[in-house]
């Protein structure tokens, strides 16, 4: 077993021995280093997950609802009295609570906006004037939060949110099966509203889609243009390497500078209109320019010599050895880098809050000229408020912005790996 | 001396292959190039006969790849290169300022050092070159120049059967080979050749050897090797460079058989390199 000829000396078995020591210890101390790290994300995401979830289902309560002629003109639904209809649903569904309080209390059962709801169905369909129908409404977040779990039932009548008695009428409801559970599509498609359970991200993600539309659309060219322009054609003198050393300082500026500076120079000296994508989008270039010239060049300057050489050799002008050589081996670094950076900008707060996108905006923005937000800044705004059922959003909204994240950035390393090319 | 020349200029004309100095296709004189502060040549002299091979030899940083760079103004895109002399192509000066640079390089086309195929397909590679200085009229003819390019470098009976694999996964020699396809295939008049057989086996050698052979019908072709004995079988002018300097240049033959310099005799005999 042991190789013909394979002697170790004394000396030297000690000093292997110490190497091998070395070695198992340097591998240890990474193992951990590793584990610590993948622990401190399993956290996060876990406590984020197990806050969030809960946000993507909905409760729901079915009534028994009378559209009454007399409360809709069916001529125009949209001024019908649909929260007197629902009022009357319930008080009929519960026919012995007869005091006024006590109404008040059951009413709270159903969400606020649950007379939208009606209107909305009225108004996709008029035929129902005249009508009894059982209609699933939303829960209010009260009941939504006990339902799924979120509050407790088992304690004292003054630690909770809703009464014994509002408990009892949810169970006669529930033992009637009025009461369920549905995928929460309306969190996807909603925009904000001060009820918690009738809140979305949709309004936040269409902002945050224009915003990152203009980001993209203007920094992507710009800074590619202006890198293409130092790297290959700039000449080298102070001039350059002034820009250069400026651009590396633009990128280590904190953000919130830039969401100054897009405040003076957009809103101020262009009297763009405030709380808009477009004002949004432009601050966030200004953010992300940097960020994509450095990655612009890196990969431009990674482009082996040997090929510059060769397409020169054969006559090719400079700007066709950039455009047929150079820059489509540059290619997959400029995508990642520009993911890369548009990643940043997604999860980008603070400059946007000084551009003054931190409005309440209940109307989902159709243009980079509505007044938008975008969702870590509704994260914020949902973080800042006091009612329970907002906690449940944020959660679930960092779990989307997080997804997204997670997305661009598995898109760019897919992106390096699939097109970058070996010579 | 006097009689070494006699002698000279009768084997010129008994065995020189047509019996009469040719014209020079570039003039070269007191060109001097610096890398920022370090001078790589000293006033160098030299002419490179038309459809001709001339060799340039030397030991390694003697300044050989950097005397090929300046007949195509190579250097120009290195940072810091500076070169000053005279450079002539036909009699006109390649360094004037009015000449463009991306036409004298499909005039004079070169090949590197080490093979730089372009990361693209094998056809594309050779098709480059004709594509951006519109040589062909169509899909056919291109087809053509690919085909023709490819047969004088004595590739194309190992590349026919995957012109659309890319440049990149052939071997060292057949890269190098397709390099020369890729420089003979926009008919430049003058072709320089950096070691091109550095990474080719000895047949692949031979074929090279043919190939430079019957380019000189058309080209006039400036070769720099380190093999003594390439540079006597393929060239009719030798070139030895040492240390940045011309030491010595003449006709082949005389300088192998009859060097004047002793360091010329020193190198070709392998005394020191
Ligand atoms: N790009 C460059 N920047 C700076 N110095 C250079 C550069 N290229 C060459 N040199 C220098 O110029 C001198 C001549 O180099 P050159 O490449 O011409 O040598 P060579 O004769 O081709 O050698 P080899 O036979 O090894 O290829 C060397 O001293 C080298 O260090
Ligand atoms: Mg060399």
């Amino acid at each position: 077993m042991t190789g013909a000829g394979w002697q170790v000396s004394k000396h030297s078995a000690r000093r292997l021995k110490k190497r091998y020591r070395r070695e198992r210890w340097l591998k240890a101390l990474g193992v951990l280093a590793i584990t610590v790290a993948l622990g401190v994300l399993v956290l996060l995401l876990g406590s984020v997950i197990a806050r969030g979830y809960p946000a993507f289902v909905k409760t729901e309560i079915a009534l028994e609802v009378n559209f009454k002629a007399e409360l809709i003109d069916p001529g125009q639904p949209g001024g019908g009295r649909y929260g007197r209809i629902i009022r009357n649903a319930l008080f009929a569904a519960f026919p012995d609570v007869r005091e006024r309080a006590e109404r008040r209390r059951l009413l709270k059962l159903i969400s606020r906006g649950a007379r939208f709801e009606l209107r909305r169905m009225v108004e996709s369909d008029p035929e129902l004037v005249g009508t009894v129908k059982k209609v699933w409404l939303t829960a209010s977040s009260d009941v939504d939060m006990l339902t799924k779990g979120s509050l407790p039932r088992d304690v004292p009548q003054d630690e909770r949110r809703l009464s014994d008695r509002q408990l009892t009428w949810l169970d006669s409801l529930d033992a009637a099966e009025n009461v369920r559970t549905r995928f929460n599509w309306q969190f996807f498609f909603g925009s904000d509203s001060r009820e918690p359970e009738l809140a979305g991200i949709g309004g936040a993600l269409a902002g945050s889609f224009w915003t990152l539309a203009i980001t993209l659309i203007l920094a992507f060219p710009l800074g590619v243009g202006a890198a293409i322009y130092l790297q290959e054609f700039a000449p080298k003198n102070r001039l350059t390497d002034f820009i250069e050393v400026n651009i590396n300082n633009l990128a280590a500026v904190p953000s919130i500078v830039f969401g100054l500076l897009g405040l003076a120079i957009f809103i101020q000296l262009f009297e763009l209109p405030r709380s808009t994508a477009i004002v949004g989008g432009l601050t966030l270039m200004l953010m992300t320019l940097p960020t994509i010239i450095i990655a612009t060049r890196a990969a431009l300057a990674a482009v082996p010599p040997s090929i510059r050489e060769a397409a020169h050799g054969v006559g090719a002008s400079p700007l066709q050895v950039v455009t047929h050589h150079v820059l489509p081996l540059a290619m997959p670094g400029i995508m990642t880098g520009t993911i890369i950076g548009m990643a940043r900008a997604l999860g980008e707060t603070a400059p946007l809050l000084m551009i003054g996108m931190v409005a309440f905006i209940v109307d989902i923005p159709a243009a980079p000229f509505d007044s938008a937000t975008a969702l870590p800044v509704q994260i914020f705004l949902w973080a800042d408020s006091p009612e329970r059922g907002f906690t449940e959003k944020m959660s679930a909204a960092i779990i989307v912005l997080l997804a997204f994240l997670i997305i661009m950035n598995a898109l760019a390393v897919y992106l390096r790996r699939r097109f970058e090319i070996r010579w | 001396m006097a009689m070494t020349m006699t002698t000279m200029a009768a084997t010129e004309t008994a065995s020189g292959p047509a019996g009469h100095v040719p014209p020079s296709k570039m003039e070269v004189s007191g060109l001097d190039v610096f890398y920022g502060a370090n001078q790589a040549l000293f006033d160098v002299d030299m002419n490179v006969a038309e459809n001709r091979v001339s060799a340039l030899i030397g030991p390694s940083g003697c300044g050989k790849s950097t005397f090929l760079r300046c007949l195509n103004r190579m250097n120009d895109i290195i940072e810091g290169c500076k070169v000053s002399g005279n450079v002539l192509l036909d009699g006109n000066d390649i360094y004037a300022r009015e000449l463009d640079v991306v036409q004298l390089r499909a005039r004079v086309g070169m090949v590197f050092q080490k093979p730089n195929p372009f990361p693209k397909s094998i056809y594309d590679n050779v098709a480059y070159g004709p594509r951006i200085h519109g040589l062909a009229e169509n899909a056919g003819e291109l087809d053509e120049i690919v085909e023709n390019s490819l047969r004088r470098a004595g590739l194309f009976e190992e590349v026919a059967e995957r012109m659309s694999a890319s440049g990149t996964s052939l071997s060292g020699g057949q890269q190098q080979r397709l390099c020369i396809a890729r420089a003979i295939a926009i008919s430049p008049e003058v072709i320089l050749m950096d070691e091109p057989c550095s990474a080719l086996d000895p047949i692949a050698t031979a074929k090279v050897e043919e190939l430079i052979d019957a380019l000189k019908q058309d080209f006039t072709i400036a070769i720099v090797t380190h093999n003594m004995q390439q540079a006597a079988r393929v060239s009719q002018y030798t070139a030895f460079f040492h240390l940045g300097k011309l030491v010595e240049f003449g006709e082949t033959e005389a300088i192998f058989t009859n060097p004047e310099e002793k360091r010329t005799q020193d190198y070709i005999t392998g005394r020191f390199g």
